[in-house]
């Protein structure tokens, strides 16, 4: 048996383990990136960057619910020519980096992809799926047609992997799974955020100054390892976790589920920046355990399983 | 009802005191702020408005904590305008807090970080150490906590204002380097305006003495998540806001200097 390896190629960004943390998550600034690479990821994904500063919305912005947390950050964000400098600082410090990034326009989207491909980022990644930013920026991830357009205009503008992160928020996320691969995607990122609200019963009010957020940690992890699932049948290009990975063993279920990579948010509020580490450990030790030597051959095993229990059934319904 | 401190829960004032000039006190009652350290800060809810972290300014006198708002935007405004029985949403108490450590604290406290240091005097004070503490403002009328800091303190007690128009005439930090001088002291605690809080700093590096200085960012999420509030590899909303020598070392090109503003540039602090 080979020797056993944590690397992961994903659509031709090159990671030492499969662990990043998720778009949005500490992703201000580059010492705190440094961090998260330091604490064990594979790589690190920044913070949403677009064409101009945005101070995103007003307090209070995240608000814990049951086993998660409900956001609307708002998209705050220095801007791309701010930002190019942090993105050379985290090359120059040596960490694999994803810029993930927004647009209000499809000529938005293709020239802060540019700029961040110019400042040196590794891959990208296209955010179309900010629930918290829907009544400025509409939500690109609900209209497939929109999602063909702008990849394939991020694409000619870039030499870089494209991953487009998409929205859970949608009748049928393979269909906007199969435009982002048909624009010319090399990855899908899967998924942002499931819409929520909180309401205070003494206040009696929505307690986001947004009103609605988005939903993360473990609430909604049943829900977006579906997504995968589905979006890893639909399409051929690789498809990257998010949602709600806590432990190893979440980040096995997206793995055997046909994820090739994932992102890790809301666990670093609840477990700290060890985390990353020891979810990178525990597949590791779940690899050796099972005789795997790579992480790419327990990725989609689950939809094997799932196809021979579909016959089995089948069988036994034949029989009866 | 909360089960846990990181929900928000309402509390409703039971006292609302007017300390000096810009400076209230807001009382409540919360098992959660009265289980809190020195050092720690609610995340203080105007439900239409704002959210803002606030140092606790007492913690658990018989069941009652509170908070020492400077009203300096519209926020702070608002919360200074509240009554007994009013009610805002708070969630915490959150950061790490100071550690007691010292038999001799220096503690240096800058306009509205006076309200953070009293509940660490407090604690100090019962495990009988003998604090030095300089109260510091631009003018007699800012000094918060005054009374307070007397009668726990005594002669331990040395007032600052930088216009000479109390106690020792000139800057805080500058009134601490003195006393450094002097020696005597095993630790020092600040909290304040960052550039009073960066010479404190130099001086103690070069007393040889440690430093626990209380850093102030833009919070947002208050749960370590977000990294608005990052100064180096460090969240002041979890990692601090209480700072150590090591810590400010790492930090030594942002700390008096910069930090990020909402939309996460560098601009220069305020003080």
């Amino acid at each position: 048996m080979s020797k056993l390896s944590l690397a992961v190629d994903v659509a031709g960004l090159r990671l030492r383990n499969p662990v990043m943390n998720a778009a949005g998550v500490l992703g201000m600034s580059p010492p705190i990136l440094k961090r998260v690479y330091d604490s064990g990821a594979g790589g690190v994904v920044t913070k949403s960057v677009g064409p101009v500063p945005r101070k995103g919305h007003q307090n209070p912005t995240l608000v814990r619910v049951s086993c998660g947390a409900l956001n609307a950050m708002g998209l705050p964000n220095p801007g791309d020519d701010y930002y190019s400098d942090e993105i050379r600082a985290l090359k120059g410090m040596g960490v694999p980096t994803v810029a993930s990034f927004f647009g209000g326009s499809v000529h938005e989207f293709a020239e802060v992809a540019r700029k961040l491909t110019e400042a040196g980022a590794d891959a990208l990644e296209l955010n179309a799926s900010c629930p918290n930013v829907v009544d400025e920026l509409g939500m690109l991830a609900a209209d497939a047609g929109n999602v063909e357009k702008v990849t394939a205009a991020v694409k000619d503008e870039t030499r870089l992997p494209v991953f487009v992160k998409l929205s859970p928020n949608v009748t049928s996320i393979k269909d906007v799974a199969r435009a982002a691969e048909w624009g010319g995607a090399d990855a899908i990122t899967a998924v942002n955020t499931l819409m929520g609200i909180a309401i205070d019963v003494d206040f009696r009010r929505p307690v986001l100054t947004n009103t609605t957020g988005g939903l993360s940690g473990p609430a909604v992890k049943p829900v977006a390892l579906r997504c995968v699932w589905e979006v890893s049948e639909a399409v051929d290009i690789p498809v990257i976790g998010c949602g709600g990975v806590t432990t190893w063993t979440d980040a096995v279920e997206y793995l055997l589920a046909g994820a090739s990579a994932l992102e890790v948010g809301t666990a670093v509020m609840t477990h700290g920046f060890q985390v990353y580490g020891e979810i990178a450990e525990g597949i590791g030790a779940y690899m050796a355990e099972n005789g795997f030597s790579r992480v790419e051959e327990v990725v989609g095993l689950a939809h094997d399983a799932g196809r021979d229990t579909k016959s089995k059934v089948d069988r036994c319904s034949i029989r009866v | 009802m909360p089960t846990t401190l990181e929900e928000i829960r309402r509390v409703r004032l039971t006292d609302v005191v007017s300390e000096c000039k810009d400076f209230t006190s807001l009382w409540f009652r919360d098992p959660w702020a009265a289980e809190g350290r020195p050092g720690q800060y609610i995340m203080a809810w105007i439900p239409g408005l704002d959210e803002v972290p606030m140092s606790l300014s007492t913690i658990d006198e018989g069941g009652l904590s509170s908070i020492t708002v400077r009203s300096v935007g519209e926020a702070t405004e608002a919360l200074s305008a509240l009554e007994p029985g009013d009610g805002i949403g708070v969630r915490g108490p959150f950061g790490n807090g100071y550690r007691a450590e010292g038999r001799r604290p220096l503690m240096v406290a800058g306009g509205s970080g006076a309200a953070s240091l009293a509940p660490l005097v407090k604690e100090m004070l019962a495990g009988g150490a003998k604090p030095t503490f300089v109260l510091g403002a631009r003018s007699s009328d800012q000094l918060v906590f005054m009374d307070r800091y007397r009668k726990m303190l005594g002669d331990g007690l040395v007032v600052s204002t930088d216009d000479g128009s109390m106690g020792y005439s000139g800057y805080a930090s500058r009134c601490a380097a003195e006393l450094m001088e002097r020696g005597g002291f095993d630790h020092v605690y600040t909290c304040g305006p960052e550039l009073m809080m960066v010479m404190v700093f130099r001086d103690a590096e070069s007393a040889g003495l440690p430093v626990q200085a209380s850093l102030e960012r833009f919070i947002k999420c208050a749960s370590g998540l977000c990294g608005a509030c990052a100064v180096g590899p460090y969240r002041v909303c979890k990692d601090g806001p209480v700072f150590d020598s090591a810590m400010l070392r790492e930090i030594r090109g942002e700390f008096g200097s910069t930090k990020m503003d909402l939309s996460g540039r560098a601009v220069p602090v305020d003080h």
